[in-house]
């Protein structure tokens, strides 16, 4: 049984049909590149795999049980899936330690005091123990997005989903982001990616979906789908990033 | 070409050609100022003792004799006035808060408190604050209620609560506003509740958007305390109406808006401080 299921998922925005029936299965371990032009629903499909964005229509299932279904209270679904958005979102008046805490300590119900080690373990792991205690304005967009990770990993999540995080990062910060993905794919975490870092997902994923106007026009291996891609559009979109 | 200056230790620092016009420019700047404002003043100085009343003003609102009798007694009414603020104001940061809170919410069981938060901002919003006073601070103690049930300070407060708590509530929902969405959006993929989003990620950074806001609403506060003489209290306004008359003098009136601006004028600065410094942070 695949870890995540999509079933021809449609969502609009108003007359804007940004999903236009996507059908997209994720085994658990597996990393999941999602490319294509801007606007091709990339963000979108992120968000309403995490619930922020309710589906018109179809169903997503995960571990085959169905958390689309309207009027489900999607706190405990967000709490077991994790998001990292581009625009990093940390908190402003917390500092990057208490960003991580403020979940487990709330939601999981964790004391301050059970948590300090293994939130200390995790800023050690992305080589971040010594910005701990500072407040988000005082890092670097890269710190603050590798804090960003870091929060959503606080809370163990059976699958993380990234939606370009590299996208609003200098480009000598791009490389320290990458290296905490290879880190969690070396680890086995299930990951769905949206990107725009061809030479990353080809090096690491093990699908590629190419979305153009709301559907996956074309998925496989990247090996396939880089070097021998079926689709005249996947071919144009891939000449004008490469 | 650069500049030479001296530093306070003795040593010389070159300037660049900009910090050395930029200097020139300040002093020159500095120089003219000064000049205006010396002019003005002596202008004022001069001219306004050479008006056929002068002697007479003087004597009736700026008279040292008369200051120095009623001051001390002013500054004791004042205490009144202080007391009522330090009881009013945390009453009316919670209230402002709830009522704020209310106008939030989203559940449609909860409407009917959407609703009141709504009706209350709109009536106490659209009163003058000495009408709320009269109908209150007259009306309420009008019903025959036992002591101290029936003080007028009680119910002078009451009005001022309830006005100002109108206003707070107002700034505070405009600070919910300003917070960006997608700071909801991160707050609830990590699986907050509504609630809980509100409590420890917008609302922290709400009140501190909105603190210059409220610090001059609760200066406004302080000065609105005076309005409660209208109806009993002997606060400083109302203890300078009784030097006024005993005496026969304004004085008293300048030595009770001297007291006022003594406390208006640092918070006020504050006030500003307090904004220049959030704009900078936010450029």
């Amino acid at each position: 049984m695949p870890k995540l299921d999509l079933r021809s998922v449609t969502k609009s925005f108003g007359d804007n049909m940004v999903c236009r029936g996507i059908d997209l299965s994720v085994t658990e371990g597996e990393m999941v590149c999602l490319i294509g032009a801007s606007g091709s629903g990339k963000s979108t499909l992120l968000r309403c795999i995490n619930l922020l964005e309710p589906i018109d229509d179809g169903a997503i299932l995960l571990d085959g049980v169905d958390i689309s279904e309207p009027g489900l209270n999607p706190q405990p679904i967000r709490a077991r899936i994790g998001i990292v958005f581009q625009s990093f979102n940390l908190f402003p008046h917390m500092t990057a330690a208490e960003n991580v805490m403020l979940a487990p300590r709330r939601v999981l119900g964790k004391s301050r005091e059970s948590l300090a080690d293994p939130v200390r373990a995790l800023f050690e792991r992305f080589d971040l123990a010594h910005r701990m205690d500072h407040y988000p304005d005082q890092l670097s967009g890269g710190q603050q997005q590798r804090v960003a990770i870091i929060r959503a990993l606080a809370m163990s999540p059976e699958i993380m989903l990234f939606d370009e995080i590299t996208s609003a990062l200098d480009p000598e910060l791009v490389g320290d982001v990458l290296d905490v993905l290879r880190k969690l794919r070396a680890e086995g975490m299930t990951m769905i990616l949206a990107t725009h870092e061809m030479a990353f997902a080809r090096e690491l994923a093990d699908k590629i979906c190419f979305l153009d106007a709301g559907r996956i026009l074309e998925e496989g291996p990247p090996e396939t789908v880089f070097a021998n891609p079926r689709e005249a559009r996947t071919r144009a979109f891939l000449k004008r990033v490469l | 070409m650069t500049d030479q200056t001296t530093l306070r230790d003795g040593s010389a620092q070159t300037l660049t050609r900009r910090q050395a016009y930029e200097q020139r420019q300040r002093r020159r700047s500095i120089t003219v100022a000064a000049g205006s404002t010396l002019a003005v003043v002596a202008a004022v100085v001069l001219l306004v003792p050479l008006a056929p009343g002068w002697a007479a003003v003087q004597r009736s609102f700026f008279n040292g004799e008369v200051f120095a009798k009623i001051f001390p007694g002013l500054v004791d009414a004042f205490v009144m006035n202080v007391a009522i603020f330090l009881w009013c104001a945390p009453i009316i940061a919670f209230l402002g808060l709830v009522i704020a809170l209310f106008r939030d919410v989203r559940s449609p069981a909860l409407y009917p408190l959407r609703l009141f938060g709504a009706i209350y901002t709109d009536v106490f919003r659209g009163l003058p604050v000495i009408l709320v006073i009269y109908l209150i601070g007259f009306g309420v103690p009008g019903l025959g209620l036992p002591r101290p049930w029936n003080s007028p300070f009680i119910w002078g407060s009451v009005a001022l609560v309830l006005v100002y708590a109108a206003y707070v509530a107002e700034v505070i929902r405009s600070g919910i506003d300003s917070i960006h969405q997608s700071q909801r959006g991160a707050a609830a993929s990590l699986g907050l509740s509504e609630g809980e989003t509100m409590r420890y990620v917008v609302l922290p950074q709400a009140i501190r958007n909105v603190a210059p806001a409220n610090m001059n609403l609760f200066i406004a506060l302080q000065k609105d305390v005076a309005l409660l003489s209208f109806i009993g209290p002997v606060e400083v306004f109302r203890q300078a109406g009784v030097y006024k008359s005993l005496l026969a003098n304004f004085t008293p009136y300048v030595g009770a808006a001297v007291i006022f601006l003594a406390v208006t004028i640092p918070a006020t600065r504050y006030a500003d401080y307090l904004l220049h410094r959030q704009r900078r942070r936010q450029s």
